[in-house]
């Protein structure tokens, strides 16, 4: 103990990382191509720097490289490394071992993967401890410990557990607790909550703000999210093509950007209650330039609307802006004014008359799913009725397991409803399963996944795939089918020269382009959108974006579109359902469902999420699990997490969906008076009430 | 878990009842009436349907199948009539035989095999990976008769070690039954080095790359801590169930090196059972070799879920 005091005691002055003009190479076919250029930049102690970019600008490299963990083609071609004060660089192997054992952690996206199957929780976090010369009770009991510093409930339990028998938000405190448990000087985290629910993500960032408090850890905080970062970081860096091209305190990069990148970045992104009536989000155009690109002047600037001619030929030079605050860019004083890429008018045609006039597309009652699984019957979606306009978006939202992604299924006949619900096409009762609706029906209700791998077959031309669909679907064929195939490919804005490629020679965003383009081959009456924008940068997510709107003016299409990310759900939706444990919790036009007074439910999740505008709502923390649907709690189905939680009457009695205001439904004991007066101010601290059947053991933290 | 292991034993059920009636019916096929085979072209035609009658072999085939079968289920195999032993005795023998060299390979091969692909594995790309893994490829490709004659002409007949023949006089001792047992053995080594060390060095990289061995290095545990306790763990699963499977391949290859270096093991009692359409012994030496190897399958998957948390304690949603 000693040793390790007297080691670190220099620490507290030195950076915790310090990257000096930091080149990286990777080896690709026989050549060297860079993916750090001079990557300068210092995380002090107990600071937190935020590190954001597109994919495959190197956000990960810088990290890695500061674990001097690269690929096997990778290497550091020139620059330094210091940790801790320490040059890594000239470190041997087990220096550079004994740095991760003790000083340096990483936490990562996909926490479940990221630990060992085969081994227990427990073992895995003492290891930890054992590596440090801990004996084997004792290191099992610090491991205990962590795990509850991370505030997993019954860390006794999840001890002797495996991961996939846990939660991917439990996962990821274990590994927190793993990176945590050496009390390292500098914590990386890469995409630590990509993926998980917004309210899952509050926790763990919540957590992880916690710890830094209380071990002082400097943190070097990843992700491609600019609101995490907002509220997690001191300082950011805004990365392009392997060249931090912006850089200072978060409120003054993301208040007053100047760099042209920067400024793009935050126009992509829905926010401030942004909607597709009232405008186009912008969009970055062009691609990152390829990987090793030799690039003389700004990196920027093949996709910079501000672009001279210096900018080609003259590498910016870091001009100091003032506090601290530094941006390559030649004309950093005009950045705020570069000129839009999109047209910030929305696009908007004439709507026949009130939408709400018009025969639903698409509605269903009381629409039920019940699942056997080993003698258990698991109520996935329960009892949902709604109707869906012509040119309407129903925004489905709720945390992973509440049913969303069933009910998208439930209604395309991939899933077979329960006997009793109905759901009609225009409206007219359907069959329950693909198989036995007509091809009419089939073709008015089409689907955008979340992944287009999985949905276009990788041995297929994409000239091949849609030609397919227009074939099956609109029984297009001949000369006729080149026309309506080169119409299509041109309305999803899809370059018709890359016609002939395969799906795998294509970027995650124009293979989205396809999937959509195959979605409307059929001319559908309504698309399901299911996290389409998901997997994509926020650049490509706004262009996406657009597009469905356009095309959805264009062809009057509804959408039934699923996202956890509500600023994009709030961006194309004309009405919201909130769905709790398969059940319908709230139903109303999106301004109304997105502003008090609003269900329980909804306010709980709106407020886990952060915001680059600062909404300063305060948080309301939604505490515990997701209840099991086997056996779901009594009464209200949220009152084992409700924040506004009444009383004994929310244990024993379900509420009613009931209409609180004219088009706006609930299912809450409470009317809306009554909500509305309560919510001028955050809930108290809840009301004590005893675990009550269907908590699977997952009290709140204390 | 239970339910899985209960279905998995019911269909090895099945499978075998199925097996059994293909054995059954196919040894019909084989030319020649039982009797007349017994009793040469000379004898008349009287005492060779008496001999039918005695043997049974005159009844309808159903009622034989049944006879056959619950016979086996009883424990009792019949009588061979051509060699004039019970089956159980010229089985059991050549079973006993079999098993010992079968053993002895697996002894040899199972750990060097692993050994070398995980070995290959961690020195991916290398000339020592390249060595391994194309040597044992090249090893499995090569018949086994050719090593089988190649062992020969080089050990016993030009170093004057090792036997040319495997069977031990009797009374040896483990050590001279060994010594006369390792070319063979080494037969059956090279025919299946290939395929575990494939399997072992395909489980290794894929661990290699996973997630948690990341984890596991990035911990700064040491390179042997992280492919002992990280990798190995995960990458020797699949391993496992190869060489089970390969049990019941390797009978296979049992006949041909039993047959060339004389071996009187399961493998040589079937072949020379079928010239001499010795349908007892053939029947039901067959259906043992069906036994044993869906025995080694269902053994393997069983192992295989037992080490498995994720199949043995199935996911909790
Ligand atoms: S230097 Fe020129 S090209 Fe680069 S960001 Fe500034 S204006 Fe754009
Ligand atoms: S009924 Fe009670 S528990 Fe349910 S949402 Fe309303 S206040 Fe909360």
């Amino acid at each position: 103990m000693t040793q390790e005091l007297a080691t670190s005691a220099p620490v507290s002055t030195a950076n915790a990382l310090e990257l000096e003009d930091l080149e990286v190479e990777y080896k690709v076919r026989g050549a060297w191509k860079k993916v750090l250029r001079g990557v300068s930049l210092s995380i002090a102690p107990g600071e937190s720097y935020g590190l954001v970019g597109e994919s495959g600008c190197g956000k990960s490299t810088a990290a890695f490289a500061a674990l001097n963990y690269l690929p096997r083609n990778g290497r550091v071609s020139s620059g330094s490394i210091h940790v801790a004060g320490k040059d890594l660089l000239a470190m041997s192997d087990a220096d550079v071992r004994t740095l991760r054992s003790t000083q340096v952690s990483m936490v990562y996206q996909n926490p479940t993967s990221a630990l060992n199957p085969t081994i227990h929780i427990g073992d895995q976090v003492a290891e930890v401890f054992t590596l440090q010369g801990v004996g084997g009770s004792e290191a099992q009991d610090r491991a205990k410990a962590m795990l509850q510093k991370v505030q997993i409930s019954d860390p006794t339990g999840v001890m002797g557990r495996y991961p996939h028998q846990l939660s991917g938000g439990m996962n990821q405190r274990v590994v927190i607790a793993m990176a945590l448990a050496k009390d390292p000087t500098l914590l990386m985290l890469d995409e630590p909550t990509t993926g998980l629910d917004a309210t899952v993500e509050a926790e763990v960032l919540d957590l992880v703000a916690a710890l830094r408090q209380e071990f002082g850890t400097s943190v070097l905080f990843i992700s491609h999210n600019l609101d995490v970062i907002l509220r997690m970081c001191d300082k950011v860096g805004v990365l392009y093509a392997g060249r931090v091209v912006e850089q200072g305190t978060v409120d003054e990069v993301f208040h007053n950007p100047r760099h042209p990148y920067t400024v793009g970045l935050l126009r992509c992104i829905p926010r401030a209650g942004a909607r597709k009536d009232q405008g186009r989000l912008d969009t970055i155009p062009g691609f990152l330039p390829g990987l090793g690109e030799t690039l003389p002047g700004c990196v920027f600037a093949d996709r910079c609307a501000l672009v001279q001619d210096v900018c080609r030929t003259d590498e910016p030079p870091l001009y100091d802006v003032g506090a601290g605050h530094i941006s390559r860019c030649h004309f950093h004083e005009q950045a705020q004014d570069l000129p839009r890429n999109t047209s910030p008018v929305a696009v908007t045609e004439e709507r026949p008359a009130e939408s709400s006039d018009r025969v639903p597309v698409i509605s269903t009652r009381n629409v039920r799913k019940t699942f056997h699984q080993d003698g258990h019957e698991v109520r996935a979606v329960e009892d949902i009725t709604f109707t869906l306009a012509p040119g309407e978006t129903l925004g489905l939202v709720g945390e992973s397991g509440s049913g969303k992604t069933t009910l998208a299924r439930l209604l395309l006949g991939l899933t077979t409803p329960d006997e009793g619900s109905v759901v009609e096409l225009d409206g007219v009762p359907v069959a329950g399963a693909i198989g036995k609706r007509d091809r009419e029906q089939v073709r008015s209700l089409q689907i955008v996944f979340q992944n287009p791998d999985a949905a276009l077959n990788r041995r297929f031309s994409i000239k091949r795939i849609i030609g397919r669909a227009l074939t099956m679907l609109m029984g297009t064929r001949g000369e006729q089918l080149d026309t309506r195939l080169r119409d299509l490919t041109h309305s999803v804005r899809f370059d018709v020269r890359l016609i002939r490629a395969k799906p795998t020679q294509l970027s995650g965003g124009l293979k989205q382009r396809v999937a959509i383009a195959r979605a409307f081959a059929g001319d559908p009456k309504i698309v399901v959108c299911d996290e389409p924008t998901s997997a994509l940068d926020v650049s490509v997510q706004a262009a996406i974006l657009n597009l469905l709107a356009e095309l959805q003016v264009k062809n009057d299409t509804a959408y039934l579109f699923i996202s956890h990310d509500l600023g994009v759900v709030r961006y194309l939706s004309d009405r919201i359902a909130v769905l709790y444990l398969g059940r319908l919790m709230e139903l109303g036009a999106a301004e109304t469902v997105f502003g008090p007074p609003q269900h329980p439910y909804t306010e709980a999740l709106l407020s886990a999420v952060p915001h680059v505008d600062g909404d300063e709502r305060p948080r309301i923390k939604l505490t515990g699990e997701i209840p099991s649907h086997a056996d779901p709690p009594s009464g209200c189905v949220f009152h084992t997490r409700c924040p506004r939680y009444i009383g004994d009457i929310c244990k024993t009695e379900e509420p009613e969906l009931k209409e609180v205001e004219p088009g706006h439904f609930w299912r809450c004991h409470y009317d809306v008076d009554e909500l509305r007066t309560l919510q001028q101010s955050a809930p108290e601290t809840r009301p004590e009430i005893g675990v009550s059947g269907g908590q699977r053991g997952a009290e709140p933290p204390v | 878990m239970k339910r899985f292991i209960a279905t998995r034993i019911l269909l090895s059920i099945v499978t075998l009842l199925i097996l059994s009636i293909l054995v059954f019916v196919a040894s019909q096929v084989l030319p020649g009436n039982v009797a007349r085979n017994i009793l040469g072209p000379l004898a008349d035609q009287a005492s060779v349907d008496e001999l039918n009658s005695q043997l049974g072999t005159d009844r309808s085939l159903v009622v034989q199948y049944w006879d056959w079968v619950t016979g086996l289920l009883t424990g009792d195999m019949g009588t061979s009539a051509i060699q004039q032993r019970s089956v159980f005795d010229i089985i059991g023998d050549s079973v006993v035989n079999s098993a010992k060299l079968a053993l002895l390979a697996f002894l040899i091969v199972v750990p060097l095999a692993i050994l070398g692909g995980v070995y290959a594995a961690l020195k991916e790309g290398t000339l020592r990976d390249r060595t391994i893994s194309l040597g044992g490829l090249s090893a499995t490709a090569v018949p086994d008769f050719v090593w089988a004659v190649l062992l020969i002409v080089i050990f016993p007949l030009g170093l004057g070690i090792f036997k040319p023949t495997a069977t031990a006089p009797p009374g040896s001792n483990v050590f001279e039954q060994v010594y006369y047992l390792i070319l063979p053995a080494i037969c059956l080594v090279f025919v299946l080095f290939g395929y575990i060390a494939r399997m072992a060095r395909a489980g290794t990289l894929e661990a290699l790359d996973a997630d948690y061995t990341r984890t596991a290095i990035i911990k700064g545990l040491p390179q042997r801590t992280v492919v002992r306790q990280h990798v190995l763990r995960n990458s020797l699963l699949p391993t496992i169930a190869v060489v089970a499977t390969q049990i019941g391949y390797m009978i296979g290859g049992l006949v041909v090196i039993e047959l060339i270096f004389n071996y009187n093991g399961l493998g040589k009692a079937l072949f020379e059972a079928a010239q001499r359409k010795d349908i007892p012994v053939l029947q039901t030496g067959v259906l043992l070799v069906g036994v044993v190897y869906l025995v080694a399958t269902l053994a393997a998957d069983i192992l295989y879920s037992v080490l498995n948390p994720r199949v043995r304690l199935g996911s909790e949603s």
